[in-house]
């Protein structure tokens, strides 16, 4: 890469110069002598290289965000500011979370700590916290040492930062400004309009956003990207809105960002993104990321499914409209031309009343589905009036349980309704045995999930 | 007096704003580093037929590319020589055949991918039954024998069969190895090692020099738990033979993904068992093979078997038993130490029969461990007293007070008869386990200790630090043995030039053996000191210095008091036993067998704590990853072409936050001074880990809560929410068969 951009790094510039586009933002710091950061697995899941970084917030001109820095490319740290764990404080002066983090036994070996110490400084720092530590801040980290227990109290112990604090001062100001790149291997336009003309006249890009499934491609499977285009920051696709027939989410926004905006907008949505990843990786995934890889595992598309969600395809040929249900053809693959970039997706309202989101998984934070179940239903005068369910990792794409969904149809919503589709929803798919789970456990847990949620949902919907 | 003080571990403030420097930090700090990359096999079991390097010379950035035909000394990463450092024959999955250095790791990286192998796959053997129905074995076969086993006396006698699974350490840092060569040809090795002394031996017979010619060092570890205990040496030696031929610093550091498919983990076992209580309940005899899964070379497969046999018993009497131990061999990691060694397995083989046949027996589960403790005056089945036998019930009992088990145990019931889909249970388990190496030459350590003119204290030892809080125990028995606050005190990194012949940092003896050298060489120079006048201890030390007194010591500590004939598996190999007791309570969910750790409850016995911060600490941490490897860890090989299936941070899933007990409370066991031990504290790094049986028996007895209330449950470990559920599927089966036995 050819560029004379810096990164503001802890306050102070830090040029860019021979980065490559698989250079990872862990790889520049610690080039640089920042050390704190540490690679723990590098595919995002252990958040031992987690830095903070200046963003556009939520609640406040910017905020403080955790992201891993494993993953994300370095070029795309141009024109950014971020902050490690040695810019928080020093042994002779510790920052508030270093202090509860250190004096509760916190560390052990203290490898992965200053990834937890900018996770949780994060949530110090985010601005509509009030006097509540999330947990669910520290989801993107592991330690092998402490059992969590110092952990939790550590973050559970702090109190506000004080006004006077540097970094709290600097979330009132307006977030870094991301000025043109196009030159190189790494190309970052300013408007989608220079993206998708990029996209159109050449075939050697990688369209990276969140970077979350690119790092990890990268790190681990020896991917070479010849160049990459950047579009995570594109206002045009950083749009949210709430109109009387849709939600219109960006397909930029990251799962953080639009959870946040979201509230409970989209109750089956609300009930998923909390369970998609970890903090951490929801930070820096976007939504768009998600269906562009168009992954049969992700947790997302099981929910567009049963919410009858549409995507935005852009390229410079103009913008078409694609029911998700359309959209996946086959495993890793889509409707989706070369050229094209998932601008926005659009969520019809009002929103489906009776919804579930059944992940199982192994673990329950930051874990990869066995099966994703998401379940959405109308219910008129004790009558199904409408059924939809999406699953995820049961077939080489995202599918619609539309067998089971006939079944439900017109039925009356009770037990025995309930009792006759579970073994058809338990048949839908054509699930796999492998490390995660059996495809029996699968197909069961099919079944289970529709008991469940009559279980749960019987009395409150009649 | 800082012992017995908590505070805070002596690198916390580094470690918390990211200036604790690891072995691959280290990196950063040298000029002119090579990277090394390995050639790793794509089978199982092969041949190299053709090896050609000359590709990866066309790498740009490509420096050398280390063979055999490189090794000056020999070729062997292992103390039993059966682990070629370059082999011929592959024998697992990600076997090295060579280690390409590069000017970047992206260039050795590519250089590692152009070199060309030839191989002739061979059959391979996976799987632990496999191994056994092949006769696939190594090492020497054990034997743990009191009494005779006569199952004609005995009231019930049940028998069974239970295949486990191993654990991956993942210790947040990798392997990882920098070495360089100094002006006078010394060898400099930082390693990422428990055992710095061991990878120095390694090192040096690769490099066919003697020991006095290579230095190993090891800042601290990002986490060991046993995996750096042997598995770094051969890395180590890697990145040694580099730097001796390139003159150059190199550096080896292994991915994620190449330390899981590279190197050892905790041993899978199966279990064959037969079983005889009395009518009441008693234990009265047991017959049981162990077969462990070794992986593909012997490594510390056999004390780890030793110790299992060891542990066979946990905290009960078993009058007559016979327990055969064999090592198999498998196509897989050289599997190794892992927290516990061999302890959890055995114990898991008792604590599983107990768990199956308390319903089979009628006798609640609480019960049936509890009345076969063992008692003041009895022996283990290799002849050890079992000292202080009291503490067992003495902590049973604590351990029901703080959970506040009767009430609790009511309110378990009311919730089950009044949730169909979720059940809770309570369960409490014990744990006694042996401290000291069965390996008695192991128990001794050794302590540099320089006072300085100005009255300041350096010391160092032979352990090593892992995140364990040894060094903070050193510093807080150095400071107390010489009367001074503990930052007067400061401690430099291990290293085999100061401190020689030391043992593994294993065995959770960190603590008792060099913190026996430490308090040894603070009180030599007290003793010297002795009449020395002066009002401080700044004057006194000056005062000293100017009588040419020797301010300088060497600690040496031995263990007293133990054997072990390991051929006879006969002796008293432990110089104490650590007792402790948990409750823990789960629910369980009929739908997805997802569960939850409602509270965990736990009485540990740490002796006299030197540090009760770091204490709890190991106790909490401990029981984590237990409950890990018995509910969460899923170590999967493909069963044909050996590859590691969950090898990987995606795929391998350590407890995380989730796991997290929602209500954790630890305590001491109260009155619980061990004599001869220094401080009267006792080990604690591997004793907690298996107090996570609390766990899988509470998820036994929920599940078994889905059934007609007494159901026996076989439940398989990792108890995973998928196995969980099928457990329940079973239990509610059975309960429909009894409904039918009930109507008929």
């Amino acid at each position: 890469m050819h560029t004379t951009r810096n990164v503001t790094v802890n306050g102070g510039p830090v040029p860019l110069t021979g980065v490559a586009p698989h250079t990872s933002a862990l790889d520049l710091l610690r080039s640089q002598g920042l050390l704190g950061a540490k690679e723990g697995c590098a595919e995002g899941e252990c958040g031992a290289c987690a830095v903070l970084v200046a963003r556009p917030g939520v609640a406040a001109e910017t905020e403080w965000t955790a992201i891993n820095a494993c993953l994300v490319p370095a070029a795309d740290l141009a024109d950014q500011e971020v902050r490690t764990v040695e810019g928080l404080g020093t042994p002779g002066d510790l920052h508030p979370v270093q202090a509860e983090l250190a004096g509760r036994g916190g560390s052990q070996c203290g490898y992965c700590t200053p990834g937890f110490v900018c996770s949780m400084a994060a949530e110090y720092y985010r601005p509509d916290r009030g006097e509540h530590f999330d947990l669910h801040a520290l989801s993107g980290n592991l330690c092998r040492c402490t059992g969590y227990r110092p952990i939790r109290d550590a973050a559970q112990a702090l109190g506000q930062p004080p006004a006077a604090d540097a970094l709290v001062a600097r979330c009132a100001q307006a977030p870094p400004t991301l000025s043109s790149l196009e030159q190189g291997a790494f190309l970052r336009p300013v408007t989608l309009e220079a993206a998708l003309r990029l996209l159109a006249e050449r075939d050697d890009l990688t369209v990276v956003a969140g970077s979350t499934d690119l790092g990890v491609d990268v790190n681990l499977k020896g991917f070479r990207p010849a160049a990459l285009l950047s579009i995570a920051h594109l206002d045009e696709l950083r749009t949210f809105s709430v109109s009387g027939e849709a939600v219109e989410i960006g397909a930029a926004l990251t799962l953080s960002e639009a959870e946040r905006r979201l509230g409970d907008t989209v109750p089956l949505l609300s009930r998923l993104i909390p369970q998609f990843a970890s903090r951490l990786i929801r930070n820096s995934a976007t939504f768009g990321g998600s269906l562009g890889t168009a992954s049969p595992i992700g947790d997302l598309a099981p929910v567009l499914l049963a919410l009858d969600a549409t995507l935005v395809l852009a390229s410079a040929r103009g913008t078409r409209e694609v029911p998700v249900r359309d959209y996946f053809t086959g495993y890793r693959t889509s409707v989706r031309s070369r050229d094209e970039i998932i601008a926005a997706l659009r969520i019809p309202l009002p929103a489906p009343a009776h919804v579930a989101f059944q992940k199982i998984a192994k673990r329950k934070f930051d874990d990869i589905s066995s099966v994703a179940v998401a379940i959405a239903i109308d219910v008129e005068g004790g009558v199904v009036s409408r059924a939809r369910i999406g699953l995820g990792g049961i077939a080489a794409t995202p599918i619609r349980a539309l067998a089971t969904e006939a079944t439900l149809i017109d039925r009356p919503w009770n037990r025995e309704t309930i009792e006759a589709a579970a073994p058809v929803l338990a048949g839908e798919g054509t699930p796999m045995s492998d490390h995660r789970a059996s495809s029996a456990y699968r197909s069961a847990m099919l079944g289970e999930a529709l008991r469940r949620f009559g279980a749960e949902e019987m009395l409150e919907v009649s | 007096m800082t012992v017995g003080r908590s505070v805070a571990h002596e690198s916390a403030a580094l470690h918390v704003t990211g200036t604790a420097l690891y072995t691959d930090d280290l990196v950063h700090r040298t000029a002119h580093v090579l990277h090394a990359y390995p050639v790793s096999a794509p089978h199982a079991h092969a041949l190299v037929t053709r090896l050609d390097v000359t590709p990866a010379h066309r790498i740009d950035g490509v420096v050398r590319v280390l063979t055999a035909a490189d090794v000056p000394g020999v070729n062997d990463a292992g103390v039993k020589h059966d682990e070629p450092l370059f082999p011929t024959e592959i024998m697992f999955r990600g076997h090295a055949v060579c280690w390409v250095l590069g000017e970047t790791l992206e260039a050795a990286r590519l250089g590692a991918a152009a070199v060309v192998v030839d191989y002739q796959e061979l059959p391979a053997v996976i799987t632990v039954p496999d191994a056994i129905a092949a006769g696939s074995y190594q090492g020497n076969t054990l034997l743990l024998e009191r009494g005779a086993p006569d199952f004609e006396r005995c009231d019930r006698v049940f028998e069974g069969e239970f295949e486990f699974a191993g654990q991956e350490h993942f210790y947040l840092e990798t392997h990882c190895s920098l070495a360089l060569v100094d002006e006078a040809g010394q060898v400099f090795v930082q390693a990422s090692t428990q055992h710095p002394s061991e990878t120095q031996e390694i090192v040096a017979h690769v490099l066919g020099l003697s020991s006095h010619e290579v230095t190993v060092q090891c800042l601290r570890m990002g986490g060991g738990f046993g995996g750096k205990e042997m598995q770094p040496h051969g890395l180590a030696a890697i990145a040694a033979l580099g730097a001796t031929l390139t003159g150059r610093p190199v550096r080896l550091r292994l991915n994620r993904a190449q330390d899981m498919a590279m190197t050892g983990k905790r041993h899978g076992f199966h279990a064959s068992w037969r079983v005889g209580f009395s009518g009441d309940g008693d234990l009265l005899a047991l017959e049981a093979t162990l077969t462990s899964d070794g992986g593909w070379s012997l490594d510390l497969s056999e004390p780890v078997l030793s110790r299992a046999l060891c542990h066979i018993d946990n905290a009960y009497w078993i009058p007559d038993i016979r327990v055969t131990g064999r090592v198999a061999r498998t196509h897989k990691t050289s599997q190794t130490a892992f927290r516990g060694f061999g302890g959890p397995q055995g114990m898991l083989v008792i604590e599983d029969i107990l768990g199956r046949c308390a319903p089979r027996l009628g006798i609640a589960p609480e019960d049936l461990r509890r009345r076969n403790f063992y008692r003041e005056g009895q022996d283990t089945p290799y002849g050890q007293p079992v000292r202080h036998a009291e503490r067992l019930g003495r902590t049973w009992q604590q351990a029901l007070a703080t959970s506040r088990w009767h009430e609790r145990q009511r309110d378990v019931a009311v919730f089950n008869a009044t949730h169909e889909h979720r059940k809770r249970a309570l369960a409490i388990t014990p744990v006694k386990f042996g401290i000291s190496f069965n390996f008695t030459a192991f128990n001794q350590a050794g302590a540099l200790v320089h006072v300085y003119k100005d009255g300041s204290v350096l010391i160092n030892h032979g352990g090593t630090e892992m995140g364990q809080g040894l060094h903070t125990k050193m510093l807080q028995i150095a400071a107390t043995a010489l009367g001074l606050p503990l930052s007067r005190v400061r401690l430099a990194p291990t290293r085999t030039d100061k401190v020689p012949n030391t043992s593994a940092t294993a065995a959770s003896s960190g603590t008792d053996l060099n913190g026996g050298a430490v308090k040894n060489a603070c009180e030599q120079i007290l003793a010297r000191m002795e009449g020395v006048p002066g009002d401080t201890w700044e004057q006194r030390v000056s005062n000293a210095y100017f009588g040419r007194v020797q301010l300088s010591a060497a600690g040496y500590y031995r263990t007293e008091g133990i054997h072990w004939d390991a051929m006879a598996m006969r002796g008293n190999p432990f110089k104490y036993f650590v007792y402790g007791v948990a409750v823990a309570e789960a629910e369980v969910d009929a739908f997805s067998g997802a569960y939850e750790i409602r509270r965990v409850d736990i009485v540990h016995d740490v002796g006299d704590s030197i540090s009760p911060l770091i204490d709890i600490g190991q106790v909490e941490g401990g029981f984590l990853q237990g409950l890990g490897w018995l509910t969460l860890e899923d170590l999967r090989w493909h069963e044909e072409d050996g590859r590691l299936l969950t090898g990987g941070a995606s795929t391998y899933k350590i407890p995380s936050f989730s796991e997290m007990p929602a209500e954790f409370n630890v305590g001491f066991l109260q009155q619980a001074t061990e004599d001869g031990v220094v401080h009267g504290s006792k080990a604690v790094g591997e004793p907690p880990f298996m107090l996570a049986f609390s766990v899988r028996e509470a998820l036994r007895q929920a599940v078994s809560a889905f059934g007609p209330g007494d159901a026996p449950v076989d439940l398989p470990s990792p108890a995973t929410p998928e196995q969980v559920y099928w457990a329940i599927r079973a239990t509610a089966a059975r309960t429909a068969d009894v409904r039918l036995t009930t109507m008929s």
